[in-house]
């Protein structure tokens, strides 16, 4: 690694750093008053909407929209963030194109579906901006709930049960909460800080203690919580990273995508950043993706991703693989990485050939190729770290939990990426959060 | 291409489109631009007495916009022409001699005085106007000194001052009307008992545009106060299509030629005028909100319009219309009609169930086995467009006829014959059969 062709592989400033920012400046750009009175115009107004239907937090999509068209914007945030606290940052990572969007009548249409998404940052900047409260705490219950995590499942249950008068206590393993709202997310997707901005607005409220650096499993136990508090909560995610099973896999230059990525998102000169000439993202996810993509906007020369399946099965949606290939990256399907060496700091990487069996399943095929790139990175998937988790059951390796969130431990809750049925995306998390706020609220004030 | 030459009163052009009286005709520099675009004819921006009346010099326009800003509606607080006569009679001469295919009327506005009648009718004539249209519109400022809307709103002012024009006048004589009535029947009686040639209507509308919601002032305001303007434009065409109908359907007016205006923004709008009574038609606010170049549209799209229904001529449009507009005591309560969705173009937006199913009568599912599904319930339905009228898809909604079997809403069989209100049991005053 110390070899003079691998720091030159391997280094940073590629790019400079106006063409760095401007990489990373807003994918999607803001609308203006007069785009969105036009985009909102679109709407039908549709009754019992099937683009609210499609939203997992079941935003009133028709009645945020109607409220744009007559500038009454904080009516318009109002009705979105009663629904989802996290309108901001759903309205910029959500992939709408296969939620709301793709539920939207105009499809039908014309092919061309309302600007949800758009037009929900439209009417939730401002208020985020200027920090108007819109949410007021009912009387206070007396009661305290532990939230662990937070992230977009804590944040969520935490404000929700703010507001409906119990106290509550964060507790999170990272030193910044936002989860991977402020460590995972494409950096062009959330600009301006606009993570802790929102972390900050949520927690305006009141009522909420905020204690970062503190693990459960290592620092507390569930059963602690269990006796300290009147219920708990648990969205912490998934803390560990899969494996791709083969020999040497962790040699220099071998890293996972998430760690990269939350290395990018907390640099403030993303110029400095060292990235690789060639890079191999082995994967298909939306993590898969995003490194793929960012690495390519810091100047990386040759992106592959590599995935085991094909277009249809990729976890990335058909906009963010458009993305990915927009950007220049080659998206190679039905191949996998079977061997890896370093030389010189140069990795060469065995691909196979993969195809699918009778059953659906993933096989290995005969035909092998090699790959010569200066990273890889991996991003088939995250894992739950089963630390501290007494006495809840888990199911494929997730916490097992029921249509209000409650695990099968009394007084527990958990939603978001950690619990089985979680689907990956921020808005379900938020929901999560939300349905078992609600929950929670009902036993302790009825038992 | 059909035929689009026009001739009103005699009075020939290329095309049945006349500019109206308004800002677009107010000096030769639009006229001439105007004509240079293709506009048939145009009625002089109103003339009055010398001295010239004076405009605010303030905001004299403002528009109801849709949220694209589109302009529906339009409002104006501007008098007649703020130039000297003279300026205006060697301009309308000069006009008259470069174009001399094109019409050319002189609006004119003068106070309740014989002798001032007298004295500028000839005068104006001399420039070889091809007619005059009297101005007894005007809703704002003109109406307060005793002109305009307040000759319009008493016929037998409308009689008077129109015995006066035609008695100085050799050319002919069309009155404008004011819609600012309750009947547009004695108006256009009394224009026709003064002897006049045409009418041509509608003038603007009294009205209020908004306030300012920072002030809670008039919107718009001249110095923090405001008046009521003339409304104009897209929104008030229905109201002008009935007042020409009701003229043209009328026994005692139906012989007056008509001028139709109010709205007309493209070649159909001009159809429901011509095909409802008039026999030509006029623009402002159209030309105000987009240009002179909407004459292209107008013209081509009525021209192929007249092709498509092998008509040769604009004349035989006219009036087609009128004969279908009746009473609502002769309707044919008979008849049955029921709203049917076509699966294939629905895009299922809903709209049409939550309308008939807040407001009116029930008769569209939301769901069938489960699904998301629109449906007419025919058990339900009665008819009334009010989902037609709703449903964002054209003609995804129609109204169809039933014509034989029986009306599952009221269990009674259909039948051929025609019966309606004049004879209906439920009507006190009914007519034996
Ligand atoms: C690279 C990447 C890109 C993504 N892009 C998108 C996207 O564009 N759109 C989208 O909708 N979704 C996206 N997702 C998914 C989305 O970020 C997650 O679904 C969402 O953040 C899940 O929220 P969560 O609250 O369950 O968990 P997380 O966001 O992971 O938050 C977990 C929280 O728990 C804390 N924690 C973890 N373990 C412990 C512990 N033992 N003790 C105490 N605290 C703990 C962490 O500090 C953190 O605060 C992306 C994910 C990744 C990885
Ligand atoms: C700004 C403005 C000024 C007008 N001035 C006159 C006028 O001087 N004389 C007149 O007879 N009508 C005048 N009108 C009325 C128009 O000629 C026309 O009757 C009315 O606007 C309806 O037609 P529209 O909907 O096509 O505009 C004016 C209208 C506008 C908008
Ligand atoms: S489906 Fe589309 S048109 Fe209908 S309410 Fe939702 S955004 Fe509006
Ligand atoms: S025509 Fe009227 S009653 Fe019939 S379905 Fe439509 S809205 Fe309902
Ligand atoms: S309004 Fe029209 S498009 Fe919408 S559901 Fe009804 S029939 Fe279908």
């Amino acid at each position: 690694m110390n070899s003079k062709k691998a720091i030159d592989n391997i280094r940073a400033g590629r790019l400079d750093k106006v063409a760095i920012d401007k990489n990373f400046s807003d994918l999607h750009p803001p609308l203006s008053r007069s785009e969105a009175l036009i985009a909102a115009d679109r709407c039908y107004f549709c009754y019992d909407a099937p683009c609210t239907t499609a939203c997992p937090t079941g935003i009133d999509i028709p009645g945020f929209i109607q409220k744009i068209r007559s500038d009454n914007l904080r009516g318009s945030a109002h009705t979105i963030l009663r629904e989802n606290i996290m309108g901001g940052m759903c309205a910029r990572v959500c992939p709408t194109e296969i939620l709301c969007e793709d539920a939207c009548v105009r499809n039908t249409h014309e092919d061309q579906p309302v600007a949800i998404g758009l037009l929900q940052r439209y009417a939730t900047d401002p208020i985020l901006e200027n920090r108007t409260p819109l949410f007021e705490r009912a009387a206070p219950s007396g009661k305290r709930v532990a939230v662990v995590g937070a992230g977009p499942a804590g944040l969520s249950c935490a404000h929700r049960l703010a507001m409906l008068g119990h106290d509550v206590v964060i507790y999170s393993r990272d030193s910044k909460a936002g989860g991977l709202n402020e460590f995972g997310i494409a950096a062009y997707k959330t600009v301006d800080n606009f993570a802790q901005r929102e972390v900050d607005y949520i927690l305006s409220i009141g009522g909420i203690e905020l204690r970062n650096n503190v693990a459960l499993g290592t620092d507390l136990t569930l059963d602690e919580l269990c006796e300290q508090y009147d219920a708990v909560f648990l969205g912490i995610g998934l803390g560990a990273v899969n494996e791709l099973g083969i020999t040497d896999e962790d040699l220099v230059g071998v890293e996972n995508a998430i760690d990269y990525i939350a290395a990018l998102r907390q640099a403030t000169d993303k110029s400095t950043l060292p990235v690789a000439r060639r890079v191999l993202v082995v994967g298909g996810g939306m993590t898969a993706i995003d490194i793929a993509v960012q690495s390519k906007r810091l100047g990386a020369e040759q992106v592959t991703i590599a995935y085991r399946r094909g277009p249809e099965e990729m976890g990335a949606s058909k906009f963010e693989q458009q993305l990915a290939q927009t950007n220049g990256v080659s998206i190679r399907h039905w191949l996998t990485p079977t061997a890896i060496h370093e030389e010189d700091g140069e990795i060469t990487v065995e691909l196979t050939r993969t195809k699918q069996d009778a059953q659906g399943r993933v096989e290995m095929g005969d035909e092998t190729e090699v790959l010569q790139v200066d990273m890889v990175f991996k991003a088939i998937g995250q894992r739950l770290v089963d630390n501290g988790l007494a006495g809840l059951k888990l199911q494929r390796g997730r916490i097992l939990v029921d249509d209000t969130q409650a695990t099968t431990r009394d007084r527990v809750w958990a939603g978001g990426d950690c619990v089985v049925g979680g689907e990956d995306l921020t808005v379900s998390a938020v929901q999560h959060g939300k349905v078992a706020a609600i929950a929670i609220d009902r036993r302790l004030r009825h038992g | 291409m059909a035929d689009l030459r026009s001739e009103f009163l005699g009075i020939r052009s290329p095309n049945p489109f006349w500019l109206a009286s308004a800002p677009p005709t107010d000096k030769a520099y639009n006229v001439n631009r105007a004509f240079e675009a293709g506009w048939g004819g145009a009625v002089w921006k109103t003339l009055g007495e010398d001295p010239p009346i004076v405009n605010v010099n303030g905001p004299r326009y403002s528009a109801l916009h849709s949220n694209e800003r589109r302009v529906i509606g339009f409002n104006n607080i501007e008098l007649i022409t703020d130039r000297p006569l003279k300026t205006n009679l060697d301009e309308i001469r000069q006009i008259k001699r470069d174009w001399p295919d094109r019409a050319l009327v002189a609006s004119v506005m003068l106070p309740m005085n014989e002798a001032v009648w007298k004295q500028y009718i000839p005068m104006i004539e001399d420039t070889g106007a091809d007619a005059f249209e009297l101005n007894f519109g005007c809703p704002h400022g003109m109406s307060e000194r005793g002109m305009g809307a307040a000759v319009g709103q008493v016929p037998e002012y409308i009689q008077m001052a129109t015995e006066w024009c035609k008695a100085a006048a050799t050319v002919p004589v069309i009155v404008k009307l004011t819609p600012n009535v309750t009947n547009i029947l004695p108006p256009a009686k009394a224009a026709q008992a003064g002897g006049a040639d045409a009418v041509s209507l509608i003038n603007t509308i009294n009205s209020i545009m908004r306030v300012d919601y920072d002030t809670l002032t008039m919107f718009p305001s001249t110095d923090g106060m405001g008046t009521h303007g003339g409304y104009c434009g897209q929104a008030v065409k229905p109201i002008a299509l009935n007042m020409v109908a009701e003229i043209a359907r009328n026994a005692a007016t139906r012989s007056l030629t008509i001028s139709g205006i109010g709205g007309i923004t493209d070649w159909r709008d001009a159809v429901d005028f011509l095909a409802l009574g008039a026999s030509n038609v006029q623009v402002c606010t159209a030309a105000m909100v987009y240009g002179f170049k909407i004459i292209d549209d107008l013209a081509e799209g009525l021209s192929a319009f007249l092709d498509s229904k092998g008509m040769r001529s604009v004349a035989e449009l006219v009036g087609k219309a009128v004969p279908s507009v009746t009473d609502w005591q002769y309707l044919n309560l008979n008849h049955v009609s029921k709203a049917v969705i076509n699966q294939d173009l629905c895009i299922k937006c809903g709209r049409c169930h939550i309308v008939c199913e807040d407001t009116s009568h029930q008769a569209i599912t939301s769901q069938v086995n489960g699904q998301r599904h629109f449906e007419v319930i025919d058990n339900e339905c009665v008819g009334c467009n009010l989902c037609v009228s709703v449903c964002p898809v054209d003609n995804c909604i129609t109204m169809q006829a039933v014509t034989e079997g029986i009306d599952a809403r009221t269990g009674k069989p259909i039948v051929k014959t025609k019966a309606n209100w004049t004879t209906h049991p439920n009507n006190p005053m009914r007519k034996a059969d």
